[in-house]
């Protein structure tokens, strides 16, 4: 079996194509900024007729820097394309092949985009999204990974933990020896001889598995405790403010070397953190449905009722790791890291959260609330927080892709995961001692990182912009 | 003023003894102290030997007590075995215990002997400090400026051709942590397989197998060049200048759209001296405090640039510090660390009072 | 410039011709302003009168060119001095903008750098436009700050904005637009933002600069009675037409456009009266951009509509022979009886008042507040209210009046029970709630006092529907016995209010403002209010709206002989309701009694000067000019003895002298329980005359 070329049969013509639009975005974007530099973009005023009188050279740049963007695009996607329908890898090239291999991933984004836009005016702030193009190319990249990771048993090519000897750092597109399964390793092997292609697939799994739940229970802690610190100010807000300062002031990875260890484990410091901080959920909930339902007492029994059930059942696996029924559980290892990364992230919440109350506190609509004898968890809960929503939804995507980065940042130190975990972080940190010989294994999962992590970051944008033109 | 800066030293000093305590706490939990035992004496001592090592070096105790000998404000403690010896904890072993000094701290001066590089942890973070302050320098003077510049730039129009192309890659860049960017940065212009530097090799302009840039920032620490300096740098930077840039940006499109800019284009002031002379000073005002509130953030990017060059500066010594459970090391590596942050926040503080004249104490 | 070399004074300063105004979203273009026509000659000034969104300010932009990237002029030429504004390149217009035309805007904090010291940011224009040195520009600025009537104009050059009051930024802002000595000024609702004697201040000022300096002026206002004092010419519009132009005079006295007639009717002028002779408002709403009729614009509104007449074509400008340059875009102008007397006029029986249902005695509200930023400095007492005593009786509407700082909002909180008070009573019903905070009074309380706030935009909670609103409001206050019930019940609030049922289902950023602020009004009566204080409810909403939600506040108050406190800056409208009236100055209250006492001599000398900076729109009416000095002293920092001695003019026949520095003056009775707060003795209130005179028909 050969080697795969990156770009197939389909490369030997688009590839010069490919390079020529690249460098000719390049030397556009140079002109643009010069030209912007010396003050020959100003734009004209329309005329009265709407027409422009004329263009400058800066706009002439401009356009010649987004023809040649959408040429290099088209080269990529045709490259891509050009592979799907080839019959094998071989023809298809490494990047036809892993195109062909994403194919369930490809079927459901069509599937949401096509359902999205139907609907999208009945859909609220999510359906806005697609007006924006930053937006949707956002969620589209989003989308992409979670399907990645629901779909990643498919898309695999190798389980990402056996090792093949004779691979080790071997470059991407060799054929494994005696055609074993699929046959290549698209991306070349790791230094132990392991698929790197597939470790990344499964790696969007272990990634997602944790950023966003972290992230939610972050918004619980801080939404819980930013409310009432806006609220009512005092001393109580001096008091939980000085120690969301406290932990903030605190550079990130001194606290994940104190609080991820082995040692840490040992003392149970995790557990108590765990206790501490996976209550928040059940408060929150608790006093959301009883603020709102006390005038209705069978009503708010029973959805406080379910709350507690739900909520203490989960709560005694997840943080005691003593459910009756065996259900909800979490490893020390992941409690360990969950925790961590969910006590970093609340103090940042709280300030988001209490800065918007204090804006929020000051309209009439609160002052009505208090008039007719609301009390203040009601007014907190369904006046201000429904209205501060815009922000944190925001926030939250933001935050998400900022998760992302500590578990990264986690698994590049070695922290916590296991060893031979196939998350991005602990991926990069293999690859990187080897790096200037072999950049392969460490460079898949880093741009997968920053891909999932840009495309969260453009949908928080999109989400701003749609949210503020209400 | 002066009231002011009071109180906020004085909240400084709370955090910085809340911050410090905790650090201690987390450093001398029992495991780690086992551990430690372990590493000085045998790693096959017993349980009890291990228990007895603890006691005889002074680790045993309350935690607050020793928490105040670290800081020295409570006498260094002292043992005696059952053959006299008299070992303590500011003398060394053979010296005369009764000409020491009773107390010997961080507040003395005193910051303890490093179990790993084995010397005293005031030489040894010295000079790591100041390799760091040289790279944390060469950032600054590369983030600040082209950030700035490249947040005005494109927030002056907003929604211009010249404001999408930079925000997105402003977006590009925070969304890029630095073990990404390095990663990336090394093989695009570092390795001898990738990127850039087989083209050069090439076309001749560099010499076969070598590379354009430096992969390792180690012969940093003796002579700074371009070459083996400008690929950390550039890693730390590109993060702040995504996040500065779009901060900046964020605060100019805002300015610009305020009234009394419409005021001054109204008066017939030209585009030009309407960004310079009315939007720059209140545009700046919101990134100024980002900037100084980027340090922290720094710190992290330095601890993850010094690992993956292997610059042997702080963010290197705390990772040692921290995997080779080297306690004293750890602790005032956590000092510094919490120092640089609080100060910081006392400049922005400060700062934004003198640039935003809306703002003057009373 | 060249313009001006050539330019005939005997031409206009600025003719607008037929100009249409789109502006243009991804979805539509949204027609701002159609075929809008008006001349200003020189020394003249033109009022552009209207509700909100009927396009005055998009014109007053349009003559600076400063419609933003959406904005484009459509058709329709604009010449400023013979030149055609809309033709002109950047570089042309740069050279106008400033030196020839200058604007005046809303937002005097808003529109000046706060990062610029005022000095720099006047000199900057003669040095930008005839290339003046800085020296000189510094001294130019200094005397026209001295000749927009700035006490201290050295000090003031050298200060930053924010460390002026209001009154004093809009002159700096007025100073600005002088410095070039601009052939036209442009008024963007230049005292919008300002308490009412403050505005008096700068209106005297506008009037006068504009006649020193010969300066053509376009006054934008959607208050009648400002245009009134300052223009010499008025151009009404309506959905973004002119729909009528003329001189003022001839406007006001024999108007000849349906909507201008409606709106004079709809506004409280004096003699009107809600129960013999009510407000009449305009039927609809105003219609949006795009979903403007065909043929006339008011059309669907008007009393005179004619089916397939006025619906059928665009209706024309004609003119009014006769008179001075009036014209109307009526088609049935010259049908219409514009004498007869409004046919809806239904006299209401006056409100039985009852017992005394609230009752306060020397009721004090002080507050701590530091000063100086990050709470670091001396913390000082703010006194909010001093001594306030007064009591209402079921079916009453009393009135309170004053500007910002006297106190009025602070009043309506402790009564609501949102702050306690910090000394004295307040008895409800015979209960003293007077330290009771909110949470610990009963439902019962609770729900007999309510309150109808103020912003309409802010009153409704954004992601909640109309109806839950409401049918929250009745849970907490235990109404019904099930869900129907409640639910049940907030259809008839919604009738009540004259709401349609279906807007239950709405969410509020669907509403209008007025229907919003019925929506506001519905839930304050939900637990059947006794005492409901109305804080300035419709002063956010356009003339036309407010004379219908001030009606139904009237009806529903008439009906279920609520107490109403209606607190209001403005005194058309408190004199138009209510029975008695307060009136507060820095936290006293300065003079009260009934509405006939509190508005005819001996007055209070701050109720003599508010009575007289209150614009009013009616040509018969005289008032004589009361304008005080200086800006509202601040309520942190108030001066000594009484509130009022640093602006009345009456001091002076205070006996001893230097009284009223040293000593808050007594309460005097006068005849029929009027109380007025002041130092003057009875002789000399005695001398004072009425402020404002209806001429004799």
């Amino acid at each position: 079996m050969d080697f795969l070329t990156w770009t197939g049969t389909a490369g030997t013509t688009l590839l010069p194509v490919l390079q020529l639009a690249v460098v000719a975005l390049a030397l556009a974007l140079l002109a643009k900024l010069i030209f912007v530099l010396a003050g020959l973009d100003t734009p004209r005023l329309p005329g009265p007729d709407g027409a422009t009188t004329g263009r400058s050279p800066g706009d002439m740049a401009g356009i010649a820097a987004r023809y040649s963007f959408y040429a290099a695009l088209a080269a990529i996607l045709c490259i891509l394309a050009a592979g799907a329908v080839m019959p094998s890898p071989v023809e298809a090239g490494i990047l036809g092949a892993m195109a062909v291999r994403f194919w369930p991933v490809w079927l459901a984004l069509i599937a949401t985009f096509v359902l999205s836009i139907r609907f999208r005016r009945k859909l609220g702030l999510y359906g806005k999204l697609f007006d924006s193009t930053v937006g949707m190319i956002g969620f589209a990249i989003v989308m992409f990974w979670i399907f990645t990771a629901i779909f990643a048993g498919m898309i695999a090519t190798y389980d990402p933990f056996s090792q093949i000897a004779g691979l080790k750092n071997d470059a991407p597109g060799v054929a494994v020896p005696d055609g074993v399964g699929y046959g290549w390793y698209l991306l070349g092997g790791d230094h132990l001889g392991r698929d790197v292609f597939s470790r990344m697939v499964m790696g969007a799994r272990e990634v997602l598995k944790i950023a966003p739940a972290a992230t939610l229970f972050a918004f619980m802690v801080g939404i819980t405790l930013g409310l009432p610190a806006g609220y009512f100010g005092g001393k109580l807000d001096t008091v939980i403010s000085f120690l969301a300062n406290l932990v903030l002031a605190f550079p990130v990875i001194l606290l994940f070397y104190l609080l991820v260890t082995p040692e840490i484990r040992d003392t149970g410091i995790p557990i108590v953190l765990a206790a501490l901080l996976f209550i928040f959920p059940i408060i929150f909930l608790c006093t959301l449905w009883n603020s709102r339902y006390y005038t209705n007492p069978p009503r708010r029994n029973l959805y406080v009722g379910i709350t507690l059930l739900i909520g203490l059942w989960a709560y005694s696996g997840l943080a005691f790791n003593m459910d009756p029924l065996g259900i909800w559980s979490m490893e020390p290892n992941m409690l360990n890291v969950f925790v961590s990364v969910v006590f970093v992230n609340s103090p940042g919440v709280f300030r988001i959260v209490r800065g918007l109350v204090m804006d929020i506190k000051a309209r009439d609509y609160v002052a009505a609330g208090q008039t007719r004898g609301e009390g203040p968890w009601y007014i907190m809960l369904w006046e201000i927080l429904p209205n501060a929503r815009g922000p944190l939804i925001v926030d939250f995507c933001l935050r998400i892709g900022y998760t992302t980065i500590l578990l990264g940042t986690l698994g590049f130190f070695g922290l916590g995961v296991s060893p031979d975990s196939p998350d991005w972080g602990s991926t990069i940190d293999d690859g990187r001692k080897l790096l200037n010989l072999y950049p392969h294994p460490a460079l898949a999962p880093a741009l997968a990182l920053m891909s999932l992590v840009l495309g969260l970051n453009l949908l928080a944008d999109g989400l701003r912009e749609e949210s503020l033109k209400d | 003023m002066g009231k002011f800066v009071l109180r906020r030293l004085g909240v400084m000093l709370l955090t910085a003894i809340a911050l410090t305590f905790v650090v201690f706490y987390l450093t001398n939990l029992p495991p780690n102290l086992e551990k430690l035992a372990r590493t000085e004496g045998s790693v096959r001592m017993t349980e009890e030997a291990v228990q007895d090592w603890i006691e005889q070096n002074g680790h045993s105790g309350s935690v607050i007590g020793r928490y105040g000998q670290w800081l020295g404000v409570v006498p260094g403690w002292t043992y005696t075995d059952e053959k006299g010896d008299t070992r303590g904890r500011c003398f060394a072993i053979g010296e005369d215990a009764a000409n020491a000094p009773r107390y010997c701290g961080l507040l003395q001066g005193d910051w303890g002997y490093s179990t790993f590089f084995k010397k005293p942890v005031v030489d040894s973070l010295g000079e790591k400090l100041a390799a760091t302050g040289w790279l944390m320098l060469a950032v600054m003077l590369v983030m600040v400026p082209t950030s700035l510049f490249l947040g005005v730039l494109s927030g002056m129009r907003e929604g211009s051709a010249t404001d999408r192309t930079l925000s997105t890659f402003s977006i590009a860049s925070t969304a890029t942590p630095e073990y990404v960017s390095g990663v990336v940065l090394v093989a695009l212009f570092a390795t001898a397989a990738t990127g850039i530097s087989p083209l050069l090799a090439e076309y001749g302009l560099i010499e076969p197998k070598k590379t354009l840039f430096l992969a390792s920032a180690t012969s940093a620490m003796d002579d700074i060049t371009f070459w083996n300096f400008a690929l950390p740098v550039m890693t730390i930077a590109l993060y702040g200048i995504g996040y500065i840039a779009r901060m900046t940006r964020a605060s100019m499109t805002e300015v610009m759209t305020q009234q009394y800019i419409r005021t001054a284009r109204l008066k017939g002031v030209p585009f030009r001296t309407v960004v310079m002379k009315h939007a720059l000073r209140n545009a700046l005002i919101a990134p100024f405090t980002v900037i100084m509130l980027q340090f922290p953030w720094l710190l992290n990017g330095v601890v993850i640039v010094e690992s993956l060059f292997n610059y042997k500066g702080f963010g290197w010594t705390l990772v040692q510090a921290a995997s080779n459970n080297d306690i004293p090391l750890l602790l005032a590596c956590s000092c510094v660390a919490v120092v640089v942050v609080l100060l910081t926040q006392l400049i922005s503080d400060i700062g934004y009072v003198f640039l935003n004249p809306r703002i003057r104490l009373a | 410039m060249t313009a001006s070399d050539t330019w005939d004074p005997s031409q206009p300063i600025l003719e607008i011709e037929h100009l249409s105004i789109s502006f243009f979203t991804r979805l539509r273009e949204i027609p701002a302003v159609m075929d809008f026509s008006c001349t200003v000659m020189a020394g003249e000034a033109m009022g552009l009168v209207g509700e909100s969104g009927c396009g005055k300010s998009t014109v007053a932009l349009a003559v600076m060119r400063e419609l933003g990237k959406t904005g484009r002029i459509v058709a329709g030429s604009m010449k400023f001095k013979g030149r055609d504004l809309a033709q002109m390149d950047d570089e042309e217009l740069r050279h106008i903008r400033g030196s020839e035309i200058a604007m005046i805007y809303q937002e005097p904090m808003a529109s000046l750098n706060p990062a610029m010291k005022v000095g720099a940011q006047l000199a900057e224009v003669p040095m930008l436009h005839s290339g003046m040195s800085k020296a000189d520009a510094w001294a130019l600025a200094r005397q026209i700050v001295a000749d927009v009537r700035l006490p201290d104009p050295d000090r003031i050059i050298n200060s930053y904005p924010h460390q002026l009051s209001g009154g004093q930024q809009q002159r700096i802002v007025i100073a600005m637009a002088l410095m070039a000595k601009p052939a036209l000024l442009i008024l963007d609702e230049p005292t919008t933002a300002l308490d009412v004697t403050v505005e008096a201040g700068i209106v005297d000022l506008v009037k006068d600069l504009g006649e020193k300096y010969g300066t053509s002026m376009l006054f934008i206002s959607h208050n009648l009675g400002l245009v009134m004092d300052v223009c010499d010419r008025i151009c009404v519009m309506y959905s973004g037409e002119a729909v009528e132009t003329g001189n003022v005079t001839e406007v006001f006295d024999k108007m000849r456009h349906p909507y201008t007639q409606a709106l004079f009717r709809s506004i409280p002028l004096p003699g009107a009266d809600k129960n013999a002779r009510p407000l009449i408002s305009i039927p609809g709403n105003f219609p949006l951009p795009h979903e403007r009729p065909k043929g006339c614009n008011f059309g669907p509104r008007c009393d005179y509509f004619q089916h397939g007449r006025c619906d059928e074509t665009d209706v024309p400008m004609s003119h009014i022979p006769g008179d001075d340059r009036h014209d109307s875009r009526c088609l049935r102008w010259q049908e219409i009886d514009w004498s007869a007397p409004s046919a809806a006029r239904e006299v209401k029986e006056k409100a039985e008042i009852g017992q005394v249902v609230l009752k306060m005695e020397d009721l004090r509200k002080y507050y701590n507040v530091s000063t100086g930023a990050f709470g670091g400095g001396a913390s000082k007492v703010v006194k909010a209210n001093e001594t306030l005593s007064f009591e209402a009786r079921e079916g009453e509407t009393l009135a309170i009046v004053g500007e910002s700082g006297c106190g009025k909002s602070t009043f309506a909180k402790v009564l609501m029970g949102l702050e306690t008070a910090t000394s004295g009573s307040i008895m409800l019903f015979d209960e003293n709630v007077q330290s009771t905070p909110i949470q610990k009074r009963n439902t019962d309380t609770v729900s007999q006092v309510q309150m109808v706030f103020q912003n309409p935009f802010d009153t409704l909670n954004p992601s909640m529907s109309v109806g839950r609103q409401i049918i929250r409001a009745l849970e907490i206050f235990n109404y019904g016995a099930s869900d129907a019930d409640r639910h049940q019940r907030m259809l008839e609030l919604l009738d009540l209010v004259k709401l349609p049922r279906a807007f239950a289902d709405r969410m509020p950023r669907q509403l209008s403002g007025g229907q919003k602020q019925r929506v506001g009004i519905a839930r304050a009566f939900a637990g059947g209010a006794k005492v409901v204080v109305a804080d300035e409810p419709v002063s956010a909403l356009d003339v036309s709206v407010q004379a219908a939600v001030t009606d139904l506040l009237m009806d529903i108050q008439r009906e279920n002989r609520t107490t109403l406190l209606f607190i209001s800056h403005d005194l058309s409208i408190v004199r138009y309701l209510s029975d008695r009236v307060m009136v507060m100055y820095l936290g006293h209250v300065v003079e009260m009694g009934t509405t006939d006492q509190v508005f005819a001599p001996p007055y209070h000398p701050y109720t003599e000067a508010l009575l007289s900076a209150v614009p009013i729109a009616d040509t018969k009416v005289e008032r004589k000019r009361i304008v005080l000095e200086g800006d509202i002293p601040s309520a942190v920092n108030p001066p000594p003895g009484c509130p009022f001695q640093t602006r009345c003019r009456w001091k002076s026949q205070v006996t001893p002298a230097g009284l009223c520095d040293r000593e808050v003056p007594p309460v005097q009775m006068l005849e029929g329980g009027h109380q007025i707060k002041c130092h003057l003795s009875r002789e000399v209130l005695a001398t004072m005359e009425p402020v404002i005179k209806i001429a004799a028909e």
